[in-house]
């Protein structure tokens, strides 16, 4: 998938999303949620380690933003740089925990620490709203000149355009450069990028921080796009949400895991309509992908072009 | 105040029985497969619900005993049909299928069974509590205990004594090796994995005994017991079964004082091992496999 066509897409959203069945919010979700997948694959597919606790970041900084919003400062930038610095704060001292561990170990306690945040969320009922979850109300942004109305849907579909564009390009750029390459030679062939003098834990650790940043990034947008947040936002089902899109799409490619997440978004909004087992296709969903497109759609398209 | 404590250290190796159970059926299959399996509640569920079915008919102690092999045997089938084909993949292909399988579970046991809970029977003789001043020795409480130890026993003795569990220390060691000796590993890796599922069964029936049925039953002890495996060192099942018990009476003392932290607690636990033993507490140096 060019860039070019993905830009063109995500730029004209608006304009045709109603026509197709869908609505805005729905699209900013999958912009948000794709976001997220993007920032997880950076770990899942760039650098091979199975982070499979991303929903804990992605939901404290939904927290940090609301909580800020609703109880300290009525600002929405400064909800979004206060949800993003607690994000990634936490994903820094999980990840320097982390950062020693391999393989099917690495995954268990990505997967155990993710639940930290939950008990938290879920426990700490006076601050949090508890199972309740925590309603906030996202404010215009006074630029001085002028303020941005976020309360049309349009508005803020742009406004978190806008923030994934500079994501995007920053994870492009950050893939493009001697550190991600590294990654890719970890991923490839750990012992060998050790020999080659590159301190593997401590870049793992830098990887695993700046994966939770981005995702920081997409948690903070997506409690202000809800206006909500619960505790469901930072449980590992969610996790598994994000790497499953990520596979959908193709781990291996730098759109894919955005393709996933407008995939299984749309599905999962049209399958929760229709019917109260949507779980149960879900789960379907996860197994079929598994057995039948493990290389994700983007692999296809490239095995058969090749 | 002594018997509060008394209550809740009580409580939490009950609790950790659980945990260990549960952690014991995950470390089998992680050990030899490195499968993570994620659908783990799920079986547990099933296992509750086939004893909630087989109950009228066997009474209590015959569902006990039979619905943990239905629940492998559903096991084995998964494992034959869908995880078979991933072991040459990357581990993350298993753990995402077992990810959905554990939706698929639970939305299943839903659609079944219904979303509301069930109540288990339970024999009368296990009720009654055994003592005045300790009430909270319920029968029941106590023969679970019990049975997690000599069901965990027994486990130990089939890892020790037999031949099918003296190839799976093998397995958990070299997999290649013990296939290049003419141990058929197909097979060897399908009862594995149905025994770990039995352990999640014979839990589940435990677990519906005490707290009812409800199609989320196992949501709650899944994350618990991760933390034990993770706490004991992967590779390790006397490591498992430590780190299990421990969390659980650890919970237990922690609920005494500042209940709202319990859950809270066993994560904090974790970081604390993971940053003096980064390979849990019975896990192998840079023998662990990666």
């Amino acid at each position: 998938m060019s860039g070019a066509v993905v830009w063109f897409i995500l730029l004209t959203m608006p304009l045709w999303i109603s026509h197709v069945g869908g609505y805005t919010d729905l699209g900013t979700r999958v912009l948000v949620i794709g976001l997220a997948a993007m920032a997880t694959n950076l770990l899942v597919g760039h650098s091979g380690v199975m982070a499979f606790g991303h929903a804990a970041y992605f939901g404290l900084s939904a927290y940090g933003t609301g909580l800020l919003i609703k109880y300290l400062v009525p600002s929405t930038p400064l909800g979004f740089l206060v949800g993003i610095l607690v994000g990634t704060a936490g994903g820094a001292i999980i990840g320097y925990l982390l950062a020693k561990l391999r393989g099917i170990y690495f995954a268990l306690a990505t997967i155990a620490f993710g639940q930290v945040f939950y008990f938290i969320a879920f426990r700490w009922n006076s601050v949090t709203g508890g199972d309740n979850g925590l309603t906030f109300q996202r404010q215009p942004i006074h630029l001085g000149f002028t303020d941005i109305n976020l309360g049309s849907s349009t508005t803020y579909y742009y406004l978190a355009l806008a923030v994934f564009a500079v994501c995007a390009f920053a994870m492009a750029v950050l893939l493009k450069s001697p550190f991600g390459h590294t990654l890719l030679a970890m991923r490839e062939n750990e012992r060998r990028a050790r020999f080659l003098s590159i301190p593997v834990n401590r870049h793992l650790w830098i990887a695993y921080t700046i994966s939770c940043l981005f995702v920081a990034v997409a948690g903070s947008l997506y409690g202000m796009l809800n206006n909500f947040v619960s505790p469901h936002n930072l449980h590992w089902t969610q996790s598994g949400d994000f790497v499953l899109m990520a596979v959908i799409g193709g781990m291996r490619s730098f759109w894919g895991p955005l393709l996933g997440a407008a995939i299984f978004v749309v599905l999962q909004d049209y399958l929760s309509s229709l019917t109260d087992n949507w779980m149960f296709f879900i789960g379907m969903i996860f197994v079929l992908v598994v057995l039948f497109i493990p290389r994700g759609i983007v692999g296809l398209m490239q095995r058969k072009t090749s | 105040m002594t018997q509060l404590v008394l209550f809740n250290i009580f409580n939490g190796l009950v609790i950790g029985a659980f945990y260990a159970l549960m952690a014991l059926g995950l470390s089998l299959i992680i050990n030899l497969t490195n499968v993570i399996n994620f659908a783990h509640g799920g079986f547990l569920a099933l296992g509750a619900y086939f004893a909630y079915t087989l109950e009228p008919y066997l009474g209590f102690w015959g569902a006990l005993i039979i619905s943990p092999f239905f629940a492998a045997l559903v096991g084995i089938i998964v494992e034959r049909v869908l995880i078979r084909p991933l072991y040459s993949r990357d581990p993350l292909y298993s753990l995402l299928l077992t990810f959905g399988l554990a939706f698929v579970i639970q939305d299943s046991i839903r659609y079944i069974w219904g979303a509301q809970g069930l109540p288990m029977k339970v024999p009368a003789a296990l009720q009654s509590s055994l003592s005045s001043t300790l009430f909270f020795l319920t029968g029941y409480r106590v023969f679970m205990v019990v049975l997690v130890a000599v069901t965990v026993a027994i486990l130990f003795i089939i890892l020790k004594k037999t031949r099918l569990g003296m190839r799976i220390r093998a397995g958990t060691l070299d997999l290649e090796m013990v296939s290049a000796l003419g141990v058929d590993v197909r097979i060897l890796r399908n009862l594995n994995f149905g025994l770990g599922i039995f352990f999640a069964g014979l839990a589940g029936v435990l677990a519906a005994g005490m707290l009812g049925l409800t199609p989320t039953i196992g949501d709650g002890l899944i994350m618990p017991s991760f933390v034990a495996v993770i706490v004991g060192g992967l590779g390790s099942l006397i490591g498992t079964l430590f780190g299990g018990i421990l969390i659980g009476v650890a919970t237990g003392i922690v609920t005494v004082f500042f209940p709202s932290a319990s859950e809270a607690t066993i994560y904090v636990m974790m970081a604390l091992v993971l940053l003096v033993r980064p390979h849990g507490l019975f896990g192998e140096e840079g023998g662990t496999k990666l």
